[in-house]
């Protein structure tokens, strides 16, 4: 009998490691489930081209039909996992087919956090992960009225900019004190805070939400003040947790998502996991990272899927992110966490700049905004542990070529 | 529907039937080009969809903007007639178009 894969997921992750499987030669079947009933498909437009109508479905598909029958990668869609047994092996749905497996990935992503606040079941209190949730989500951008976004994170304050594209009033709720507060550094935060602000955005740092008001339907946000903001519509972005009930219950090793090895293989070794539900060692930062992003997703899953299929590939790539708001693109590499130095170049209010993060005179990561040139520079610095001089980093005149050598 | 030739760095031809409206790397994955990642699925910020477009279709093609140029500056090999092929429109006015793909993508 041949081997079999099973790919829990059907995600960006998912679908990579099943093509870099067959890639790498794998031969046996490759049986991915996922929860949607949709074919694997990218995420990212779901807060920005494709909630705003401009982009249709047919292109948010990774792959054609065709693909997965060509590549003979059996897709159950529409399908849950019920469970893992770990000892023997097999996957059982929520339907009660069990299935048995020689290798197994865990591709669950990392939905929305939910909150539990009064109101928080109302009708019109929205979450943003799949083609559902947008399709959901838009025609309260035809409606008008106000949305109140809960969160200033990327997708809080994507559906921002695309709410008032849309002409709808805004106000994005934030508990921290300034936006991006998690992924980005202050410079950045203060350059994101103007730009919504300029565009009409009644944004409220250090503003907590108590609860939602309504007779069935959302009508208003209370916050923690007393304060009532009357609202036709409420996003709420507050992050993401891990999916890692299914591992947990299989008794596979948790660290904040599922626990994989520098080579995306679990405490389990015919189970692997990849992309926003794992976290794994990074040798550029030697420490665990989990990551919520399309460029992990894909990378690890090239690593999970090519090992899957018998090779011996380290997963060491440099982590990155992008963002679309209005028409300013911020692109980030690395994780600045524990920088002692930063340095700015360019000008925030010519909306082109880009911010340094050094540790000890070590490159960390950069936020470029609007500065593809210092995004694709600084990927190479990061990946090659490159140590940067902040001085020559915060003159102007430093051609930032001449930092690759 | 305009036809597109996408020729691989070992050679290989592939002319696909592509939609009017969806970009050059959209049609190659469509049609399961071998060669565009396509990572960032189209939004200008990964360039891996670099592509050569044939020297005789550079000017109905057009040059990248601002953005777009800086990304290529830091791909693979980049030459003169080096675009994002997800920046490029598939039209009438592109029937026929051939484009070369890279080595390497990213």
């Amino acid at each position: 009998m041949s081997e079999r894969a099973i790919i829990i997921g059907a995600g960006q992750a998912a679908a990579q490691a099943a093509q870099s499987m067959r890639q790498a030669g794998f031969d046996g079947d490759i049986v991915m489930i996922g929860e949607e009933r949709e074919l694997p498909y990218q995420r990212p437009p779901l807060s920005k081209t494709y909630l705003q109508g401009e982009l249709g479905a047919d292109r948010l598909y990774l792959r054609p039909a065709a693909f997965y029958e060509q590549q003979r990668i059996d897709l159950r869609l529409g399908l849950r996992v019920a469970s893992i047994d770990a000892a023997a092996k097999t996957v059982t749905s929520e339907t009660g087919e069990t299935l048995s497996y020689d290798k197994l990935l865990i591709a669950t992503g990392a939905p929305p956090r939910r909150l539990d606040c009064a109101g928080a079941d109302l009708e019109g209190v929205r979450y943003l992960r799949s083609i559902a949730d947008s399709d959901a989500l838009r025609p309260a951008l035809s409606a008008g009225g106000r949305i109140v976004i809960v969160g200033a994170g990327y997708i809080g304050l994507e559906v921002a900019a695309s709410a008032r594209k849309a002409g709808l009033d805004v106000t994005v709720l934030e508990m921290a004190d300034r936006v991006l507060a998690r992924v980005a550094g202050k410079d950045v935060s203060a350059f994101y805070e103007k730009l919504h602000l300029d565009r009409g955005v009644d944004l409220r740092l250090g503003a907590a939400l108590d609860h939602f008001e309504g007779n069935g339907r959302v009508s208003a946000a209370v916050l923690k003040s007393g304060e009532r903001i009357d609202c036709a519509a409420v996003l709420v972005g507050v992050g993401a947790a891990p999916a890692i009930a299914l591992a947990e219950a299989a008794d596979l090793r948790i660290a904040n998502g599922v626990w994989t090895d520098d080579h995306a293989r679990t405490s389990d070794p015919s189970i692997w996991a990849a992309g926003d539900c794992a976290s794994h060692p990074s040798p550029i930062y030697e420490r665990r990272l989990r990551l919520e992003s399309v460029p992990n997703a894909i990378e690890q899953a090239k690593v999970a899927g090519a090992n899957m299929a018998g090779g011996d590939v380290v997963y060491d790539a440099v982590p990155w992110f992008w963002s679309d708001q209005y028409d300013v693109k911020l692109q980030t590499v690395g994780v600045s966490e524990g920088a002692d130095e930063t340095v700015l170049r360019g000008d925030p209010d010519a909306k082109k700049f880009s911010v340094w993060y050094l540790q000890r005179g070590r490159l960390l990561a950069v936020d470029a905004v609007n500065d593809p040139a210092a995004f694709a520079l600084s990927k190479r610095l990061i990946a090659a542990r490159a140590a940067v001089d902040a001085k020559i980093l915060a003159d102007p005149d430093t051609d930032l070529k001449s930092l690759v050598s | 529907m305009p036809k597109i030739t996408y020729i691989e760095h070992n050679g290989a031809e592939h002319v696909v039937d592509a939609e009017k409206g969806v970009s050059v790397m959209e049609a190659a994955v469509k049609n399961m080009i071998p060669g565009i990642d396509a990572d960032c699925g189209g939004a200008c910020a990964c360039a891996t969809c670099h592509v050569y477009v044939d020297p005789a279709w550079m000017e109905k093609v057009g040059k990248p903007e601002t953005m777009e140029e800086s990304m290529l500056d830091f791909a693979y090999e980049p030459k003169e007639n080096s675009r994002l092929s997800c920046q490029i429109t598939v039209s009438d006015a592109l029937d026929g178009l051939i484009v070369r793909l890279p080595e390497f993508q990213g």
